[in-house]
């Protein structure tokens, strides 16, 4: 039993954690925030340069043979820091699905764009009527002459106004709510018949409600057949959000506990009363929980493990929820300061709650951990 | 041991109803709901009440209050509550108002009180400072006597709606020399004073609310003392200690649960609707219970100060219930709202209409168990005064 990482694994790691450290204060991240398009293209070049668009792909597709260990690596340090480039949609969720069900040649031209840092596809999975049942779709896939015609609302896509591509869960066949019959498009954000209407989220990102109203694509793997792959694309997913919220919640105890010190009232350090160590305690506590949660699913995935489904219930249960408790005590505990956007504090809450509703919230993984047992 | 309500009260009941009908319309409502702050028709609702003459219930009889009973009080918030009427602006009518009648000169009663009644004027409150929070008493800003005026120098924080307010009361320190309580002084501001400037507070639920006040070198005429200078803190006490209703905030929790409710007849999870979802049930169901027995809780407070008495320890557990409970009634509604809780309001958002001002109100909620005396100072107050430790 080892839970040391490689030297490759150290690498990257540091790689992730220098950058946060040397370029992604609070500040500079929140200017990005506010800019025209919400992140820095200068910064994905850097991703590109550093190697870090090539992670999860294998080495025949050009990447560098990454896993569930080196996405959770990238993923906790770039959580740490906020991180608003669209690493997780473009490169993890949208790059695994497209390494998944991709012909050899559709992945020599869009893998390769993600690589270089060229391409920004987006997954448009999410329907307002499914909840978070991924097989809920009312989007249409027909075949035609030339390709696919896709018409239908996709709900919350994300990273969706700077997206070149979508990558469309659409049903070819079959009723609203069969598993079976549904397919997954390729469609140029640029093609006709796509709109796309962006808003901020209040965790700093962007996303985009996106109509596609007879716009054409190709087809990606088999017609019919995608929600297995779909499946285990969000599954991996699932496990990146769980390291960026693990991430989020080392800094939320850290940064409390050191803020603690420093702060004074009755002449002392808030750091001294006993009711205040106690509740830091705990925060520190769940941290570690959540952790050992995310590093069993995470190795349970890399050994393809029986018990994976409900290892990953069991992360995404506990980080909605110890997450947002975390969250919730460093904002008491920071006080007034805790409520003001100045401090990063508030923006773990929002990015944590964001990501509790995504891919089902913790009631949901709760509800499928009884199913499983 | 009597519940129900006399035909008095219950005609009382009718009465205030009957204005909510003709008065509460969706725009007050809005105000109430979490949305962006309107100060034209907040002051429009005021306005409505006091004609009537009911904005300030709590005031003596012969300073424009209602002079009813504390039962009548009661029925009055809960009914403006559930209607989903906004509340008052606090810092006029519950805060300065009380402190200028009981503490204030005769001028200062006739200049000031009318306009706070007619909502002509504005206030704000200026209490904490960047290093006195739960430690109030520590607060620097410096009033400095100089022939008929004050000199302020200092900085106040967390000011809500400063940008809005005409006049500000600020604890401020007169004297260095002794114990901090006995330094302390009232002093009533006029924001558009040369040397005082405002600047707005970025906030978490990306709403103007809070404020920074700087002063510099504020002349403010003498006149403007409440009281005697260095009594500040017994004053400020009684104001905090006076009877301060309607802070556990049952009927608006209430009515937020009302609002799940149908909020989750249309949300779908797992093809139905979450109202359906037994687990979600049981969630606003525990939260149900701890309202009814916050409810009363608070009955039971009123009782008390019905019969002429004081409330008994049991008030005192009512803003830490009332504000938890709060905050975990909001939780419930952004999670039923599931991911588009979570867009911000700007003129173009995606979505729906209800989600983006339940994220508000959660977020803005983080701050119930910070002012007002955090709950962990509710705590050292309860160990100390109720259980004697």
């Amino acid at each position: 039993m080892d839970f040391s990482l490689n030297e490759e694994q150290n690498m990257l790691k540091d790689s992730v954690t220098k950058f946060v450290r040397d370029t992604y204060s609070y500040e500079e991240r929140q200017k990005l925030v506010h800019s025209d398009i919400g992140f820095s293209k200068d910064h994905w070049q850097t991703f590109a340069e550093l190697g870090w668009l090539c992670v999860p792909f294998s080495e025949e597709d050009g990447g560098i043979g990454g896993g569930p260990v080196e996405n959770m690596l990238m993923m906790e340090e770039l959580g740490k820091g906020l991180v608003v480039e669209p690493y997780f949609a473009s490169v993890i969720f949208a790059g695994g699905l497209l390494a998944s069900v991709a012909s050899d040649e559709q992945k020599a031209e869009l893998l390769a764009g993600i690589i270089e840092g060229q391409s920004l596809p987006t997954v448009a999975y999410a329907e307002a009527q499914a909840g978070y049942d991924l097989f809920d779709i009312k989007t249409t896939a027909k075949a035609d002459a030339d390709g696919y015609v896709v018409n239908g609302h996709k709900s919350f896509v994300m990273a969706g106004a700077s997206a070149t591509h979508f990558i469309v869960s659409a049903r070819s066949a079959g009723d609203q709510r069969d598993e079976s019959g549904i397919s997954l498009v390729l469609v140029a954000a640029d093609a006709d018949g796509v709109s796309v209407k962006p808003c901020k989220s209040l965790d700093g990102h962007r996303v985009a409600e996106v109509t596609f109203d007879g716009a054409k694509g190709q087809l990606l793997g088999a017609e019919g057949e995608a929600l297995p792959s779909l499946q285990s694309a969000v599954d991996d997913a699932m496990l990146a959000l769980g390291a960026e919220v693990v991430g989020m919640m080392e800094r939320l105890y850290k940064d409390t506990v050191e803020y603690t010190k420093t702060r004074k009232q009755f002449g002392v350090p808030i750091a001294v009363f006993q009711a205040l160590q106690h509740r830091m305690v705990d925060m520190f506590t769940k941290q570690e929980q959540c952790k050992s949660l995310l590093l069993r699913a995470v190795l349970s995935r890399q050994q393809n493990n029986d018990s994976f489904n409900k290892d990953l219930a069991a992360l995404k249960y506990a980080i909605g929820v110890q997450g947002q408790e975390v969250a919730h005590e460093a904002i008491q505990i920071f006080g007034g300061m805790g409520m003001t956007d100045e401090m990063s504090t508030g923006m773990y809450l929002k990015r944590i709650n964001v990501i509790n509703s995504l891919f089902g919230d913790a009631d949901h993984h709760l509800a499928r951990l009884v199913e499983l047992s | 041991m009597d519940i129900s309500l006399t035909p008095e009260d219950l005609a009382f009941r009718d009465e205030v109803r009957a204005f909510l009908d003709q008065n509460l319309n969706d725009e007050f409502r809005s105000l109430a709901s979490g949305g962006p702050t309107n100060k034209d028709a907040q002051v429009r609702w005021q306005k409505l009440l006091h004609e009537k003459g009911w904005v300030a219930p709590n005031w003596p009889k012969e300073y424009g209050g209602t002079g009813w009973t504390a039962t009548q009080k009661y029925i009055f918030n809960t009914e403006l509550a559930l209607a989903g009427a906004p509340a008052v602006s606090p810092f006029g009518l519950q805060m300065v108002g009380p402190v200028i009648y009981h503490f204030g000169s005769d001028e200062q009663k006739a200049k000031f009180l009318p306009p706070i009644l007619s909502s002509d004027v504005w206030w704000c409150q200026g209490y904490s400072e960047p290093g006195s929070g739960s430690d109030l008493a520590s607060l620097k800003t410096m009033a400095v006597r100089d022939g008929d005026h004050y000199v302020v120098n200092g900085q106040k924080i967390w000011t809500t709606y400063a940008q809005y307010a005409d006049w500000i009361f600020c604890l401020v320190r007169t004297n260095k020399d002794v114990k901090q309580q006995e330094g302390i002084s009232f002093l009533l501001i006029d924001m558009k004073t040369p040397g005082i400037e405002v600047r707005k507070i970025d906030s978490i639920d990306n709403q103007h609310t809070l404020n920074e006040v700087f002063f510099t070198d504020v002349k403010v005429p003498v006149e403007n003392l409440i009281g005697e200078e260095n009594k500040g803190w017994t004053y400020a006490k009684v104001l905090l200690t006076h009877e301060r209703t309607a802070i556990a905030g049952v009927p608006q929790s209430k009515r937020v649960i009302s609002k799940i409710k149908g909020i989750a007849t249309k949300e779908m999870r797992g093809g139905k609707p979450l109202i359906e979802n037994v687990s979600f049930r049981n969630k606003l169901a525990k939260v149900e219970v701890e309202l009814m027995a916050l409810e009363y809780t608070e009955l039971r407070a009123v009782s008390a100060l019905a019969a002429g008495g004081a409330p008994g320890p049991e008030s005192s557990i009512l803003k830490i219930r009332g504000t938890e409970i709060q905050q975990a009634v909001s939780e419930l509604a952004v999670e039923a709202c599931g991911y588009y809780a979570h867009v911000l309001k700007e003129d173009e958002y995606i979505g729906n209409d209800y989600a983006a001002d339940f994220s508000m109100s959660y977020l803005y909620g983080r701050a119930s168990t910070i002012y007002g005396g955090s709950n962990e100072v509710q705590k050292n107050i309860i160990a100390k005064m109720v259980l004697g430790l």
